[in-house]
């Protein structure tokens, strides 16, 4: 017979230990799996990237609660193992390690595989993700050998934030994106370029609109990046941050509907009975998208949508309408961003960029749908509720920085 | 010499914990099991889910309040005088016995 939990939660990042968390908040009283394919305890990944790649905090400080808190909370940690298959009908679990496991409720919250370049030498030694531990372990290592001169390809949030870390370590960091600008595929031009700037400004060399033809290696690892104009930009490592794939194989081999990411209704719910999914790998209509279809790679999103999925099984439904946030550290630049701003029709800037704290207003159809604010705590907090009311306010208003956004809000 | 904190739960339930010198009153809260608090952006001030109150006998001791955490905690519906982002606040010998509350959720 295989071993039956209550609830099993695939996945132990913000999603997956914030789910155990809340399924025990809320009373529920049954056993629970939490299995993680890393070994480690549940951690938080926001600081890969920034305090413990830096070496500013070591692994212990990240992780997400004690060893001790799980077993307090009766809740059976099986880590170093990947669920590889499932069985809807017969509510149960195939992992990496031949066991079978069946479930009372599943939680799907796997998160995503980092997207890995295809071109030639993309198998080289020396090429790293920063998604997990392991990633950032093998970084540090390649840094305590010698390794100085860094090529990022992506200039999306992670690859930004490396990049600005390794720059401050005294590397010598290239960057490259594909496209005309960094971030853009969360982030106005405006913020783009300020970002650019303070890049440049540190030291780090930038490749805009410039793709990657191939990987150039010796003796089995990567000393170069051969870009499509053929110039070749010579590195000890190379640092690959192009987005992930949705970790949805298993849900869909056993037939729930999978477009970009597992798609789940307002709690949390998947097509197939008795499975949820949460995080990074889950799609939901989201009223901060006008009700399209969205997935978000963000902390807040993976902690909301946990809390959602434990309230439905234990049988009170709360529909998921958490306004979306998030932050970047870079440098001393504090980017928060509060909704969602794909969509814009109109990008309006509050303050004065030079001046190193500023915000963007981003307005569809005079309405504000969501705002970055660089070391701007109190736009943020403000900005907000505007965001949550979709205020329609002027841009003449939004850019007068001597009035307090909290104050436009119309009554 | 560890600092003894005596945290309070939304329930009011008490639990008295110790902690090294050096490290966060959110980190000794979250490593002491405590699950209410979220601490979503693991200490760096960007947003406001590690929300306490500190008990005001206590507040002399306090480091001063940034503008950032003053603009975080307008954030929340149940700000009131002693509230704090116990990210914000390193844990020194004097602090010895602090007494801390968990907010109410926003």
């Amino acid at each position: 017979m295989p071993m039956h939990y209550d609830a099993i939660i695939v996945g132990t990042g913000h999603g997956g230990a914030q789910a155990a968390i809340a399924l025990r908040q809320q009373g529920f009283e049954g056993s629970i799996a939490l299995i993680g394919n890393e070994a480690e305890l549940p951690y938080e990944r926001p600081p890969l990237s920034k305090e413990y790649l830096a070496r500013e905090k070591v692994f212990e400080r990240i992780l997400t609660r004690p060893a001790s808190f799980w077993s307090d909370k009766q809740v059976d940690l099986i880590l170093g193992v990947t669920a590889i298959g499932m069985d809807a009908e017969k509510h149960s679990l195939s992992l990496s390690d031949d066991r079978n496991l069946t479930y009372g409720d599943l939680v799907w919250s796997a998160g995503g595989s980092p997207r890995r370049l295809s071109c030639k030498g993309a198998d080289l030694a020396g090429i790293h993700s920063v998604r997990d531990k392991a990633d950032v372990d093998r970084i540090m290592d390649e840094l305590d050998a010698g390794a100085r001169r860094v090529a990022v390809i992506g200039g999306g949030y992670i690859g930004l934030e490396a990049a600005a870390v390794l720059a401050k370590l005294g590397c010598d960091v290239v960057l490259i994106e594909a496209l005309d600008r960094v971030l853009s595929r969360v982030a106005g031009e405006d913020i783009s370029r300020f970002i650019e700037g303070e890049h440049r400004r540190q030291g780090v060399e930038l490749r805009l609109n410039s793709a990657v033809e191939c990987l150039v290696g010796d003796r089995g690892r990567v000393c170069g990046v051969q870009l499509a104009n053929d110039e070749t930009i010579a590195c000890d490592m190379v640092i690959v941050g192009i987005g992930i794939v949705p970790a949805v194989g298993p849900l869909a081999n056993a037939g729930a509907t999978v477009s970009n990411g597992v798609e789940v209704d307002a709690c949390c719910r998947t097509t197939l009975p008795h499975v949820y999914a949460i995080g990074d790998c889950a799609a939901h209509a989201s009223r901060f998208a006008d009700d399209k279809v969205v997935r978000l790679e963000s902390v807040q999103n993976a902690n909301d949508m946990a809390k959602t999925a434990a309230a439905a099984i234990c049988g009170h439904d709360q529909p998921y309408q958490a306004t979306p946030w998030f932050w970047s550290n870079q440098y001393d630049l504090k980017l928060q961003t509060v909704g969602l701003c794909q969509g814009h029709d109109e990008a309006v800037v509050r303050g004065d960029p030079g001046s190193r704290s500023f915000s963007v207003v981003y307005m569809n159809q005079g309405r504000i749908i969501a705002l970055d604010c660089v070391n701007a705590m109190k736009d943020y907090v403000q900005g907000r509720k505007l965001v949550e009311a979709r205020a329609e306010i002027a841009s003449e208003l939004l850019v007068d920085t001597e009035t307090q956004l909290k104050l436009l809000m119309p009554t | 010499m560890s600092v003894k904190v005596v945290v309070a739960d939304r329930a009011g339930q008490k639990k008295t914990i110790e902690a090294e010198p050096g490290t966060t009153l959110m980190e000794a809260i979250r490593d002491a099991g405590v699950d209410e608090l979220l601490a979503l952006c693991g200490g760096c001030c960007s947003c406001a889910t590690c929300h306490v109150y500190v008990d005001p006998d206590y507040s002399e001791g306090l480091p001063e309040m940034s503008e950032d955490e003053n603009d975080l905690l307008d954030s929340s519906d149940h700000r009131i005088q002693a509230s704090r982002l116990s990210c914000q606040i390193n844990l020194t010998s004097e602090l010895d016995g602090l007494k801390v509350r968990i907010a109410p959720e926003d």
